[in-house]
């Protein structure tokens, strides 16, 4: 068996390890990147590209709001703005009780420096005309918006190795151990060896975390999602509403991208599809927001797999078991807008033993700690955005 | 639980027929408002032209198939203007008219027929343009032309029998142009000789359109169709070198056809590269058996054979079916089957032969040209991005393209320019077409409308 030795060794290609990879790079670490598959070929590469910092769990703001810098300058650092534009991120009401939902995340956004503007019923109309008259009020975030989730990744990755990290597809990893001196990887009939083990395996995070010994509550998650033939632009904000049930945004070539609802999967094979009871859900609930959407063409529609957590957050952070190991997975559906910071973030675990983001709320361990975490969680929006 | 037949063309129809008089009533779906699939074709209500006019040689085999199916009519289930547009366990899902409806099946038979093959050329996406597949339905169907002067341009049996058909309706062909060079086609003369009256009557039509002084050039290399509005002007250069053109009002252009084979790859049949044709093929038994269970294959969507063969074809599955419900096979009809399912597959072969794939054609575009038409993307942005980002993080494949480009991505979901683009991108790679794969399929293989609540 040959072996391979590096500084870092990062399992998952998507787009939380591919921007550990570019940060550990550009810090000068050795690193290589082993994908299974191809870079961003699950749920980095596959969702809904929500760019959207609203509605999310208060402890994932410091962390939305780090991401949301970078993406504004994703230009400098990899060469391409990956489609990101700031289009508006408007999250409607459907009745009164979703309205006091948006007043209550009021506060919450403004804890954490989020510039959120409420919209009221009569308003909401004025300003867009096509939204269905069961939308009672919206909330608008100016700075969130949505980028082309394809190309994300695989831009990640190509910034990465011009970098100077390895990046390998189609490695997959069958078996992980530390040998008391440092991470032995295995892929087939080569070994890696480093100092530091990275794991950005989505929701096969679950599987490389119990390879040393921490079991984690992950589950498959696999957003639905569809899109339409071109149609004539109209709808500028991307759009969400309260519990997540729907999201649907219009890009500049006219196509309606929108989702809901789950779709099927198997991770072990891998595969997924989409699940054509979620698809006709779905269509209705995003004619109830938009109804001029009626009898437009849907083209396609899709899925991937991601890691689900009981609590919606995703796990971030150090080992419990096993020094040097550092995890960063389950985003249940909504990493990708995440992803560029987590990476900044990994780099400076790994390098510094430190960063300034608080992490705490995503340790590992959270759940072997408190059984009753899932009741006691903070209210937050499930919604599959990325 | 209901057996389903997806398709009825000469397939669906023979295979319709088998099981009834099984004694069983199978749902028989097609997207089209009557039976005949695309080759045999009906026309539009209250339309009167005789088959023999609609159909040429080929009207006493549509006239059979039509009166088969009329038959059949009280003892099958005959969707019509159905989409069967997602195929998952034991379940197709179909819309009709605005209603959708999840049919469970024990057996199905996908008879989904052919395609056209494009290969794009400067000037592709102009009015006036059609695929000979279209210019033929056009005719036949609703009895109009695609134009009054026609150029008929590509390859493959069907570019000599469409102009001849045109030509019979009274248009002007302005010059048959078949890619495929006179010596490709002769060293197959003795397999073509096996096709018996089939190959005669491709030697008629050639010899019919010649006598009329139809110009016909053969090894021809396509330069561009142009034109301001709509289609005025189509460029060649013959197989000497030398440039032509003739100003037409229309051209018909078709490489050969291509299986419809979504709904079998969405059942998760395997698929196999034809190296002659460049067809990825879903794989099957003799019988149309596939390794997904209940899933069976008959005519061209499980693989180009003509209508003749998916008429025995579609027979043989369904006695396939019967096998797996346990009922007892006609042994003397199967092993007629097999045999003219045998003996066809020679001829076959040889035709194949006679017109490839012009995968050089396709590999060779220019970098202007619209590669794929649903998005308006380029053969030099796929060259590009096969260069760059492709290439860096090989292996690479024609799905990552599509996802980095958008090539295949739009409306048709590549069943027009997935051929092409895929030697556009091997040929980048400086790797073999086969390796760099095919377009996925994914639901709904044709677009469905978004429907209210009480639709679904």
């Amino acid at each position: 068996m040959s072996a391979t030795s590096t500084d870092v060794l990062i399992v998952g290609g998507g787009g939380a390890g591919c921007s550990t990879a570019l940060h550990l790079a550009k810090r000068g670490a050795r690193c290589i990147l082993l994908e299974r598959g191809q870079i961003g070929g699950q749920a980095s590469g596959v969702n809904y590209g929500g760019v959207r910092q609203q509605g999310r769990h208060p402890a994932e703001l410091p962390l939305a709001r780090r991401a949301r810098d970078i993406w504004a300058k994703l230009p400098e650092l990899i060469g391409t703005d990956c489609e990101f534009e700031v289009t508006g991120h408007l999250k409607l009401a459907r009745n009164q009780a979703e309205e006091a939902d948006l007043i209550a995340y009021l506060d919450v956004a403004k804890a954490n420096g989020l510039p959120l503007i409420m919209i009221g019923g009569n308003v909401i109309h004025q300003q867009y005309p096509w939204l269905g008259p069961d939308v009672v009020a919206g909330s608008f975030a100016p700075d969130d918006g949505a980028a082309n989730p394809r190309l994300l990744s695989p831009a990640l990755a190509r910034a990465a190795r011009d970098a100077g990290a390895d990046i390998r597809q189609f490695t997959p990893v069958s078996h992980l151990a530390h040998d008391g001196t440092q991470f032995v990887v295995t892929s087939g009939e080569h070994e890696f060896r480093a100092r530091y083990l990275v794991n950005t395996a989505g929701y096969w995070g679950g599987a490389v975390a119990r390879a040393f010994g921490e079991q984690v509550p992950v589950s498959p998650l696999s957003p639905n999602m569809l899109v339409t033939e071109p149609l004539p632009y109209f709808i500028a904000p991307n759009l969400g509403v309260v519990g997540g049930d729907v999201y649907l945004r219009q890009i500049r070539r006219g196509n309606v991208i929108f989702g809901g609802g789950r779709g099927q999967s198997d991770p072990d094979v891998p595969s997924s599809r989409p699940s054509p009871e979620a698809s006709a859900a779905v269509m209705a609930k995003a004619l109830q927001l938009v109804p001029q959407l009626a009898g437009a063409q849907v083209i396609r529609s899709w899925t991937g797999i991601d890691g689900e957590m009981p609590d919606q957050i995703p796990v971030i952070g150090l080992s419990r078991t096993t020094p040097d190991l550092f995890h960063a997975f389950g985003f249940s559906g909504h990493g990708f807008q995440l992803g560029p910071a987590v990476g900044a973030i990994m780099s400076e675990l790994v390098l510094d033993r430190h960063t300034d983001v608080p992490l705490e709320p995503f340790r590992i361990d959270r759940f072997a700690a408190d059984q009753s975490f899932n009741q006691q969680g903070q209210r937050h929006d499930a919604s599959h955005h990325a | 639980m209901s057996i389903l037949i997806i398709g009825a063309g000469p397939a669906g129809t023979r295979a319709a027929e088998v099981l009834v008089s099984a004694g069983l009533r199978p749902i028989v779906i097609d997207e089209a408002p009557e039976n005949g699939g695309r080759i045999y074709q009906r026309q539009p209500a209250g339309f009167r032209r005789d088959p023999r006019t609609l159909y040429g040689f080929e009207a006493a085999k549509a006239r059979a198939i039509h009166d088969v199916f009329d038959q059949l009519r009280p003892s099958i289930d005959f969707r019509p203007r159905t989409l069967a547009w997602n195929l998952r366990q034991g379940v197709i899902d179909t819309i009709c008219d605005g209603k959708a409806s999840a049919v469970p099946f024990a057996q199905t038979i996908l008879c989904t027929g052919a395609m056209d093959r494009a290969v794009p050329l400067p000037g592709w996406t102009l009015p006036g343009v059609f695929t000979l597949g279209g210019s033929q339905i056009a005719l036949k169907a609703q009895g109009c032309a695609i134009g009054a002067k026609v150029a008929f341009l590509g390859t493959g049996p069907l570019l000599y029998l469409v102009a001849y058909q045109y030509a019979r309706a009274g248009a002007q062909v302005t010059a048959v142009l078949d890619t495929t060079p006179f010596a490709v086609k002769a060293a197959q003369a003795f397999g073509l000789m096996r096709g018996g009256a089939t190959f005669a009557k491709g030697l008629y039509y050639i010899a019919w359109l010649r006598a009329r002084g139809i110009r016909i050039a053969e090894g021809v290399t396509p330069m561009a169709i142009e034109g301001s509005d709509r289609v005025e002007l189509v460029s060649w250069r013959d197989a000497r070198g030398t440039n032509h053109e003739a100003a037409v009002d229309a051209v018909a252009i078709g490489f050969g056809l291509k299986p419809e084979a979504q709904l079998a790859d969405l059942a998760g049949v395997p698929f196999d590269f034809d190296p002659v044709q460049h067809n990825w093929v879903p794989r099957k038994d003799p019988s149309g058996r596939t390794s997904v269970g209940g899933v069976f294959l008959a005519g061209d969507g499980g693989g180009i054979r003509g209508a003749d063969l998916a008429e025995a074809a579609g027979a043989r599955a369904a006695w396939a079916v019967l096998a797996a419900r346990g009922l007892a096979a006609d042994a003397r009809a199967v092993a007629r089957l097999d045999a003219t399912l045998a003996a066809g597959a020679s001829f076959r072969a040889a035709l194949e032969r006679a017109f490839p794939f012009p995968a050089k054609l396709a590999a060779d575009m220019a970098d202007e040209t619209i590669l794929c038409r649903c998005e308006v993307i380029t053969a030099g942005e796929l060259r590009a991005a096969a260069n760059e980002a492709l290439a860096m993080l090989s292996p690479s494949e024609v799905n990552r393209a599509k996802a980095l480009t958008r090539v295949g991505m739009g409306r048709c979901q590549g069943r027009v320019c997935g051929a092409a683009a895929a030697e556009v991108l091997a040929a980048a790679l400086s790797c073999p077409a086969e390796q760099v794969g095919r377009l996925r399929g994914q639901p709904p293989v044709k677009p469905i409308p978004i429907l209210p609540a009480e639709a679904a």
